[in-house]
């Protein structure tokens, strides 16, 4: 009882690794226009446009993008949870596209029959977009397998929470990963709340880069808060996956701004701990104050990014608010494919 | 865009509280800042801000209950922006003018939705014809199930086994025989027993385009796996707008086994038949368990191959040809009559089969059809059947609730009730867990003389 929640740092890492300019303006641009089109999407389903789940990123944007940062877009496989908005821009797969599934229209990712938490695209290699804690794991460990098969050199990259990591079948996917030498790099993203369950009210161990021991798969805890930590430990596991030595687990430690869906009764927490968060551990705000100490960048030049960003997310949310609803004969499609 | 308005925390929500303002007239704010909490009897929520600029006016006091959703809250002005006449704020619509029909009875009457499009049909094609003076081959079910899976493993290096036991122990029932000398540890695949893990790895292999074959050593174990068989494999091209495919087969003997008890005695036909995006396949015949099996293994969609373990190791006349190739979702007439329809599939077939031999033998004309295909179910054939008999029987192991039969009742009363000369009756699995007890086991399945007593019912021969 009463354990504290000390892993807000990690402890396997220590040096900080250095970003290029032109990679800190990435960063920056990557988890802006996530940050803008996750408030943008509140705001459109408190005005009722976007129904059911919603689950938004803000808070936990420097995972997704470190990670894609280091990855091959576009040969590597990405796969995730319900929380997976953050996961497509980055990827590249098109906002007015993500925004339009949102609002359930037909030009939607998914035509507007997945919504938020069922977009797929074979083109970015993103497989989701799964609504089912810890289904992705072993469908991850699946697209690795491919991978395998067809020995195209590609990795998989499985993100699942600090919940899925006590489903059963994640441990099953441990194993056969292990068992045959699969390159996946499985990504916990340790929010510390499961819904609205700690992680000290839900796990006997919190140490999640640990929980591929039993299996000898290799695993860090990684500040899921700083891209450049996130970007250097992916580097590491995706080659480990890619030169064939087998699987890879990085714990990123990091935080959800916001409720776990938008019907929250925010009570499981401290108002001061999301505060002291937002107000230290910003990702965003850390780049950003990296980008202007080094004199890289002016106020003016971030803002004018800022406004770029901004465009994107209206022109989005303006598409995602006017395209038509799906037709009526879409009801009947894509059901199974006629052979 | 200056007004800020009440949002909704769910679909569901109408009005809420707004409980506390954190920003007040005069503050300069950015888009992420926290302006206002609100407030329902579930939830509470930050209210953010989307814009930057200068908090103009705050609208609505804090600890105001009932605050309707979209009402304006407060006006936010950004720089160089300026201040517009607020908009009047939605009301309640005028009462219409004397309406004759109050508009709640009117709508009771007529529908209010977009009414539904019709759903396409499914038509299946034909068995093929077969070239004639071809052999026909004596063989069993298991060597028809393995010379389909050895002759598609050769055709498409996509295709690859999966399972427990199908390897180095040639298969639990044998299905795989020798596969593994052929195709080798990379195609033919052991898996550890985790059944939800290598069921779910298959369905991502199959997203990335590869064709896998899962066994499952018996249907029962695949309950541990029907998440990722429903909700990722069955589901996900229409979750995905047409996107992402998953063609592969999940097969394994279905149904009840010997003598093995309750939780290895299960017909899960109708449990994947009520899934929309799989397709069903319950073979009887060796030819049907071979040509079906090969259309399965080549279909875009996800299948459901069930098989029987108790008819293994029957025999039946399989043609000898180089692709043999059967029709999914078409079934098969084994007898034509006129007196009678039976319908059954799978094992339900041999109780049907030696029924219908003693009934043709006492001067009744069955008209006898194998489903063959559970999902699209033929029902075509049954229909156009039960026109020229007016009798219809169905015969399977599974339980009476919610099975084949019932579907077939429902299916043949919707389209062809006109036609019925007597009830549809089912001959089905009795409604317990299987029993061990020899005696029991016995009495819980169906058997010949239930099918014979149905046929005589519905034709008044009783």
């Amino acid at each position: 009882m009463a354990r504290k929640a000390v892993a807000t740092k990690a402890k396997t890492q220590s040096n900080i690794p250095e970003f290029t300019k032109e990679q800190d303006l990435e960063a920056y641009r990557e988890m802006l226009l996530i940050r803008r089109f996750e408030e943008k999407a509140g705001q459109m389903y408190g005005m009722g446009l976007i129904g059911g789940f919603c689950h938004l990123y803000i808070g936990q944007e420097a995972v997704v993008t470190g990670i894609t940062m280091a990855s091959e877009k576009g040969k590597d496989a990405q796969i995730t949870g319900y929380r997976d908005h953050g996961h497509m821009l980055v990827m590249g797969l098109d906002p007015k596209g993500v925004m339009a599934e949102l609002t359930g229209r037909s030009g939607g990712l998914s035509r507007g029959k997945g919504g938020s938490m069922h977009m797929f695209s074979n083109e970015h290699r993103f497989y989701g977009g799964n609504g089912i804690v810890g289904a992705q794991a072993s469908l991850g460990t699946g697209l690795a397998f491919a991978a395998k098969y067809k020995g195209d050199g590609s990795v998989s990259i499985a993100y699942f929470g600090d919940g899925a990591a006590n489903q059963g079948q994640v441990y099953e996917s441990f194993n056969m990963a292990k068992l045959w030498k699969l390159p996946v790099v499985f990504i916990i993203e340790n929010n510390k709340y499961a819904m609205g369950t700690s992680i000290e009210r839900a796990s006997a161990t919190t140490d999640f880069s640990q929980r591929g021991a039993s299996f000898d798969i290799p695993g860090e805890q990684v500040d899921g808060m700083d891209v450049r930590m996130v970007y250097d430990a992916a580097q590491r596991a995706i080659e480990h996956a890619r030169s064939g030595k087998g699987p890879f687990i990085l714990e990123m430690l990091t935080y959800r701004y916001r409720g776990h869906s938008m019907s929250d009764p925010a009570k499981y927490r401290t108002k001061e701990e999301v505060t002291q968060y937002r107000q230290e551990r910003d990702p965003i705000e850390q780049v950003k104050a990296r980008l202007i100490a080094g004199g890289f960048q002016t106020e003016e030049e971030l803002k004018a990014i800022e406004n770029g960003i901004r465009a994107i997310v209206t022109e989005a949310a303006d598409f995602a608010t006017n395209d038509p609803e799906p037709d009526a004969a879409e009801l009947w499609t894509d059901i199974t494919i006629s052979a | 865009m200056p007004q800020i308005l009440m949002p909704a925390l769910s679909p569901t929500m109408e009005e809420g509280k707004l409980s506390k303002w954190l920003v007040k007239v005069g503050d300069t704010v950015s888009s992420g800042d926290v302006l206002a909490e609100i407030e329902t009897d579930k939830a509470t929520m930050e209210v953010e801000s989307i814009d930057s600029g200068v908090v103009t006016e705050l609208l609505v006091a804090e600890g105001t209950e009932g605050v309707p959703v979209n009402t304006p809250i407060a006006v936010i002005l950004a720089e160089g922006e300026s201040a517009a006449p607020a908009p009047v704020a939605k009301t309640a619509p005028e009462p219409s003018e004397a309406p004759v029909v109050p508009a709640e009875k009117a709508a009771e009457a007529a529908p209010s939705q977009a009414s539904v499009p019709a759903a396409p049909k499914f038509q299946a094609e034909n068995d093929p014809d077969l070239p004639e003076g071809v052999e026909m081959v004596e063989m069993t079910v298991r060597q028809a199930l393995n010379e389909a899976m050895a002759e598609e493993l050769r055709r498409d290096k996509d295709v690859f086994i999966i399972g427990e036991e199908v390897a180095e122990y040639q298969g639990a029932y044998k299905i795989t025989q020798n596969l593994l000398q052929e195709f080798g540890p990379e195609r033919i695949i052991d898996t550890p027993i985790t059944e939800h893990g290598f069921a779910g790895l298959a369905v991502g292999a199959a997203f990335a385009g590869l064709k896998p074959i899962v066994e499952f050593m018996t249907w029962n174990f695949a309950m541990q796996a029907i998440d990722q068989i429903i909700n990722s494999a069955a589901k996900q091209l229409y979750m995905s707008g047409g996107q992402v495919k998953a063609p592969m087969v999940f097969r394994g003997p279905n149904g009840v086994a010997s003598r093995v008890g309750a939780q290895h005695s299960q017909d899960y036909s109708a449990w994947y038949s009520h899934i929309p995006g799989l397709t069903v396949i319950a073979p009887y015949s060796a030819a049907d368990a071979k040509g079906l099996l090969k259309a399965a293994i080549r279909s875009p969609n996800p299948v459901i191959f069930l098989e029987n373990e108790v008819l293994y190791g029957s025999t039946g006349l399989v043609p000898k040809m180089d692709d043999f190739l059967l029709p999914i979702g078409k079934a098969r007439i084994a007898r034509r009559g006129a007196d009678v329809t039976i319908v059954s599939f799978s094992m339900g077939m041999r109780y049907a089969t030696q029924a219908t031999e003693k009934l043709v033998a006492a001067g009744v004309d069955v008209e006898l059809i194998d489903l063959r295909t559970l999902r699209p179910l033929d029902s075509d054939t049954v229909i156009e059947s039960v026109k020229k008999t007016g009798r219809l029987v169905t015969v399977e192991e599974g339980w009476p609730q919610g099975g084949i039969g019932a579907e077939l009742s429902a299916r043949v009363m919707e389209q062809a009730f006109d036609y019925l000369d007597a009830p549809v009756l089912r001959v089905t699995g009795k409604d317990v867990p299987m029993p061990y007890a020899a005696n029991l086991e016995k009495l819980a399945l169906p058997n010949v003389d239930e099918v014979i007593a149905a046929v005589n019912a519905v034709t008044y021969r009783s």
